[in-house]
């Protein structure tokens, strides 16, 4: 009879997955806190964040990796922004196949498509340095930015614009004190939806550049891959600040992302 | 949309017509250019998949033998059998991407109902934890993940992977039935429940219909999440040989050559992606001029 009466409360569905997020989710995040504060014998040191600071490789690394990131994430705007808008305002006959043009890429395994990229630069004899790179994350990630911005503008109320030019707007001033105000939402997500993997990602920049660029993410990989059980400490205290950086980029982005980016498919 | 107030002389009116057209025109082929760009490699893909050649690349004469050797297994030329762990990853690719995507599913539901009736305060919390998973890049669910394992002395392997392909998909199927969720009527749960219904009956004959297409997106997007996962899976699959297609490629490129007959399995794979497109637009187009037709 108890059984039923807790079922009864449809609070309590949540809790099998309450329980799933504390075990694979929160303790998981707290293990890498207690790995980056910790030596391998379990004792309370900070010698591994001291390890990172002292290591001018990882410092630059680190550095170039943000760089990289926000270039990226840049180009992806703007060359995004202009797509999503086409695609939201202009009269195409099948805006929907439009969008799904954009998405079905995706399907293709991500490391074969970055594969197939290099194979392309060394057909035109294109090197495989910087260029390459900031090409190939733009590539792989440029419909994360577009979809998004696309999403907000198409929810977009159309009798604003009109209201606007009504109103005496040019069309300058309309994209910028109406469209663009309004589409902020979007570009927020498809930042966050950018920078968050290109500041992370090791597979891509080893396949696109054959590891002549390291960025940080091959950093925290090899820690754990290669390092041995010695380095595992240290790869949790970068990880920790990778965190710390994701922390950061989306403490500035808003909660309303979440749904943009459930809509993604 | 021009800045120009209105004149009523035809002059400025075919001006108007004109640049707009130009305008039309420029749009139009900025989106087939950015298209052009993004499907380059992927046409590249498809055309290296009718030469046997064993580098990526190199042109070695139109052949169908590829796909032979990737139906049958084996390369009848050069007597050698094609990569066993080729189908193994598919294999795996596709049950572990089944397995949790239905998990994910039916977790994710419950939680939504659940986190739907819950008070503001921990209703916030939990919505902040879940999207966690979401907001955080593979490498970190992955090696929280990992330290997690190797923490409660869990061997990595077929059970680790989809554990955390679960972590990484559930936020989104809970995030997809939401909505469901806020605009169904509260009240014919607790009617069904009035009438004599148990609640597992008043869950399935009630809820499910409502629920269902937020259940079914959230679904397709964990299976298309699982599939092209590649960092998760890479610090969750132990060193017993499991792979996904992803860790098979990259483990494959970092040797050197990339197994050719990737070529025409992705390939294939993207035809019948492309062919679902078609024919879901299609359908949709057709349902939408019949129900104009019934309208008249």
């Amino acid at each position: 009879m108890k059984l039923t009466h807790i079922f009864d409360s449809r609070r309590t569905w949540a809790w099998p997955y309450v329980l799933f997020l504390v075990l694979f989710v929160l303790l998981p995040l707290l293990l890498i806190f207690v790995y980056a504060f910790t030596d391998p014998q379990g004792h309370f040191t900070l010698q591994n964040f001291v390890t990172f600071a002292h290591k001018s490789e990882a410092v630059n690394t680190f550095i170039y990796s943000i760089a990289v990131a926000l270039i990226t994430t840049i180009i992806c705007l703007l060359l995004g922004y202009p797509a999503a808008y086409i695609m939201a305002t202009a009269e195409l006959k099948t805006p929907a196949v439009m969008a799904m043009l954009f998405i079905l890429p995706m399907w293709i395994n991500f490391l074969l498509r970055t594969i197939a990229t290099v194979e392309l630069f060394n057909m035109f004899g294109i090197p495989l340095g910087e260029g390459a790179l900031l090409y190939g994350m733009c590539y792989d990630f440029l419909p994360f930015m577009i979809y998004p911005i696309y999403n907000t503008l198409q929810k977009m109320d159309r009798s604003l614009i009109e209201a606007a030019h009504d109103l005496g707007a040019n069309g300058v001033q309309v994209f910028t004190k109406v469209i663009l105000p309004l589409s902020v939402p979007g570009i927020y997500s498809g930042i966050i939806m950018v920078f968050m993997p290109t500041v992370s990602t090791f597979a891509i920049a080893e396949l696109l550049t054959r590891n002549k660029i390291t960025l940080f993410g091959s950093l925290i990989q090899r820690a754990f891959g290669e390092g041995g059980l010695q380095m595992w400490n240290y790869g949790a205290a970068l990880s920790l600040i990778m965190l710390l950086i994701i922390g950061l980029t989306s403490f500035f982005g808003n909660n309303e992302d979440n749904e943009t980016q459930a809509g993604i498919l | 949309m021009r800045q120009q107030p209105l004149t009523n002389t035809q002059r400025e009116a075919q001006k108007r017509q004109r640049d707009l057209t130009i305008r039309r025109i420029a749009a139009h082929s900025y989106l087939w250019l950015l298209l052009l760009l993004l499907y380059a490699p992927i046409v590249l893909i498809m055309v290296f998949s009718f030469t046997k050649s064993k580098v990526f690349g190199n042109w070695t004469g139109f052949t169908f033998a590829l796909y032979e050797n990737l139906f049958t297994g084996y390369d009848r030329v050069a007597h050698v059998h094609v990569d066993p762990n080729l189908y193994h990853s598919l294999f795996y690719t596709l049950i572990i991407a089944l397995i949790a995507a239905t998990a994910a599913t039916l977790l994710g539901t419950l939680a939504a109902i659940g986190i739907h009736n819950m008070r503001q305060k921990s209703r916030t919390a939990i919505q902040f934890i879940n999207s966690i998973p979401m907001i955080n890049p593979d490498i970190l669910t992955g090696i929280s993940l990992f330290l997690l394992f190797v923490f409660l002395g869990i061997s990595r392997g077929l059970t680790t992977v989809i554990i955390a392909h679960v972590v990484f998909c559930t936020p989104y199927v809970v995030l997809s039935v939401m909505p469901r969720l806020t605009k169904m009527n509260p009240n014919i749960y607790e009617a069904a429940l009035d009438l004599g219904a148990t609640p597992f009956q008043a869950l399935r004959k009630v809820m499910m219909p409502e629920l269902w297409p937020g259940m079914l997106s959230g679904f397709i997007l964990s299976v298309t999440l699982s599939i092209d996962d590649f960092g998760v899976t890479f610090f969750t699959k132990g060193s017993g040989g499991l792979d996904t297609l992803s860790t098979f490629i990259y483990a494959d490129a970092r040797k050197g050559g990339l197994t050719p007959e990737l070529r025409p399995l992705f390939s294939l794979i993207f035809i019948t992606m492309l062919l679902l497109l078609v024919y879901i637009n299609w359908r949709a187009d057709r349902q939408a001029k019949q129900l104009a037709n019934k309208k008249k």
